[in-house]
């Protein structure tokens, strides 16, 4: 290993090397792990070739994974009904603007109050790049798509046991970490004790690289001065002119970063899919619902709420009832994609074999809660230099993120005031919507005083009370994943369950569409194979 | 003995985080819940309300509703109100500690004596009146 000039070498002579030595295969896995494979299953538009003869389909539940079920379906001859619960077409796929209502199971009712061009999305608000099949659909359907800041480094952390609850800019305490860290390393490679893990060679590598990472002086130090505080921010910024000469700032010192515990929010947006870039539709997450609805909305069948499921040798036969009026009615195909979330699947009567059934009743519903909050202006960024991005707490909002879009504007903001998990989800949910508002308003303001004054209206919505779902998303373990996955993705007679319950992208709208994709693709072949 | 200590140290960090709920719970218009400072949003992981009528409330209310009558939506959450279901006090201590359909196990996230006391409080409360109380040792066998 050692006498490998590794630094000269690129990724492709490295490819060209094990391909050599080892085979394609060995060279597949090796890209793989050098991040050139695909990201989520998607690997392009579906082909449905051949002709389907007439079947039909009946897709329930209008989300994106029935919607894009609906659009290939139908666009391969099939002949496609939807049915869907809500007034509304896209699910989860949600954005709550000024003048909507929503009412939540118990039947409490709020009438969102935003300014115009305001919103939150209560459920999905991200689209990471990797999501190759959710950003085909978005420019198929027009809809589109902006940066969405997962990372600002000007956005705080914040602790109620550290700094006397005063919030710290993220910049600040990743680069005092990382700097004491690098320091640290540095000075264990100096005094050898890293003799036996690390080659003569690589240790000097090792150096050069800390003292970039770190933001270490020419001595290997974290400390005060031009190469810390450009990474940690200045006393006294650099401009231009006679009062431009920059004033460094003080870094914390190690024990004192550590004791914060605030290094366990370095890194939030590491994780494949907090990676940027990372994106949202431009105007609210229910672009991508009004996308489909032009495509595929005459398909759609709303306020219907699906009461039976019966599948027989020559068909399926829905059972469902008109919300509005009240009228019982029967829907029929020859086959249903059906992507109703289990916690409601489980309550609904279908005849399916022992091992799906067991599957529909296995998977509990993650909480979780979400509240929106507007202010008359944005304070956030003309007092504080936050454009966008996530500020973290330990406080039971969880988080406070700000608007990635219309930035600069004069006029009210709305930031996401909460975004709950947890026992503190439970406890928010309990609490009428006004008083969960008015929690989060407080807890809040303890990292933006301005809060109080600046404050207009908020909406609150806790997932186990949305009436369509009963939860956020399919809670799997690796235990409920071995006994049930497979048996609740197979095709069960006439019957196949899609859905981000149905997909190993659990809460994100991409485990949705690749979880149809696959579904009708196997559904498509038992067609042609009659 | 384990367990007793967890306890313990649950009931401890309630008191000594006590005084900032109160401050945030007294500011705010109106308190629906008597007696909430004691034990609510103290920690994420796990609950840390003091009594059965306190998880209930905070916790079970989510979805259950404040009188225990249960919702209907697309689909539904039972009522505990008048619920012959919990006859039997091992079932509704099941259902807490293993979860049922869409509901999560929440017990796991209530001590042994948390689990109890809320099972005691729904099946002698809402119209129930079922008087033998389970214990924390009928909960411990279902970790």
């Amino acid at each position: 290993m050692t006498d490998r000039p590794a630094p000269a070498m690129t990724k492709r002579d490295l490819l060209s090397l094990i391909g050599k030595s080892a085979g394609a295969t060995a060279m597949y896995m090796a890209m793989s792990s050098l991040g050139q494979a695909q990201a989520s299953t998607f690997k392009g538009p579906i082909k449905l070739d051949g002709d389907p003869g007439g079947a039909s389909v009946l897709v329930l539940g209008a989300g994106v994974a029935g919607l894009v079920a609906a659009l290939e379906l139908s666009r391969a001859g099939y002949k496609v009904q939807v049915l869907e619960y809500n007034p509304q077409v896209g699910g989860r796929s949600w954005t709550l603007r000024g003048g909507d209502t929503y009412t939540e199971l118990g039947g409490l009712t709020q009438t969102c109050q935003f300014s115009s061009g305001n919103y939150i999305n209560p459920g999905p608000w991200r689209i990471p790049a990797e999501h190759g099949g959710l950003i085909h659909y978005c420019k198929m359907l027009g809809v589109g798509l902006e940066p969405f800041q997962q990372n600002n480094y000007n956005a705080y952390i914040h602790s109620t046991k550290a700094f006397g609850g005063k919030p710290q800019r993220y910049k600040t305490i990743q680069a005092d970490y990382y700097g004491h860290v690098a320091e640290l390393l540095a000075k264990a490679v100096k005094k050898n004790a890293l003799d036996d893990a690390v080659t003569a060679e690589d240790a000097a590598i090792l150096l050069e690289s800390l003292r970039g990472w770190g933001a270490l002086d020419n001595d290997m130090r974290y400390v005060r001065g031009r190469s810390s505080a450009s990474r940690r921010g200045w006393d006294k910024g650099p401009g231009g002119g006679l009062t431009a000469e920059p004033i460094p700032s003080d870094p914390l010192d190690m024990s004192t970063v550590l004791k914060s515990g605030m290094w366990r929010q370095i890194g939030g947006h590491l994780s494949n899919e907090h990676q940027h870039a990372i994106f949202q539709p431009a105007g609210g997450m229910d672009q991508i619902a009004k996308g489909f609805e032009r495509a595929v909305g005459n398909l759609v069948r709303c306020n219907s709420k699906v009461t039976a499921i019966h599948q027989d040798e020559k068909g399926v036969t829905v059972h469902y009832l008109d919300t509005k009026t009240g009228q019982k009615l029967t829907a029929q195909a020859g086959y249903c994609i059906c992507t109703i979330p289990l916690s409601i699947l489980s309550q609904i009567e279908i005849n399916v074999g022992p091992s799906l059934d067991a599957a529909i009743h296995a998977v509990p519903y993650l909480p979780g809660l979400k509240v929106g909050l507007e202010f008359k202006r944005r304070f956030w960024e003309q007092d504080e230099e936050i454009y966008g991005g996530i500020t973290s707490t330990d406080l039971p909002i969880g988080q406070i993120s700000y608007p990635s879009y219309g930035y600069g504007s004069q006029g009210p903001g709305v930031v996401l005031g909460a975004y709950a998990n947890g026992a503190f989800a439970y406890e928010f949910t309990s609490l009428a919507p006004a008083e969960r508002v008015q929690r989060a308003l407080e807890w809040g303001s303890q990292i933006h005083p301005q809060y109080k004054s600046e404050f207009m209206n908020g909406i609150a919505v806790g997932w186990h009370r949305v009436p369509w779902t009963q939860g956020c998303f399919a809670i799997w373990t690796e235990e409920t994943r071995a006994e049930h996955y497979k048996n609740l993705c197979q095709m069960d007679g006439r019957i196949m369950l899609a859905g981000e319950h149905a997909s190993y992208i659990g809460g994100w709208q991409e485990g949705g569409i690749t979880s149809a994709l696959d579904a009708i693709g196997r559904l498509h072949q038992r067609v042609l194979a009659g | 003995m384990i367990r007793k200590q967890t306890l313990v140290l649950v009931l401890a960090s309630a008191a000594a985080l006590g005084t900032i709920a109160a401050s945030a719970g007294a500011q705010t218009a109106a308190n629906p819940v008597p007696g909430e400072a004691a034990g609510t949003f103290m920690m994420a992981s796990k609950f840390s309300e003091p009594t059965g009528e306190l998880m209930y409330r905070n916790v079970c209310a989510g979805c259950h509703m404040p009188d225990a009558k249960g919702t209907q939506g697309a689909g539904f959450y039972p009522a505990l109100a008048k619920n012959e279901k919990l006859a039997a006090g091992g079932y509704p201590v099941l259902v807490l500690m293993k979860g049922l359909n869409g509901m999560p196990a929440v017990g796991q996230m209530m001590t042994d004596q948390q689990v109890a006391d809320v099972v005691n409080y729904v099946r002698t409360h809402f119209g129930n009146k079922y008087k033998d109380a389970v214990t924390p040792a009928d909960v411990q066998p279902l970790r």
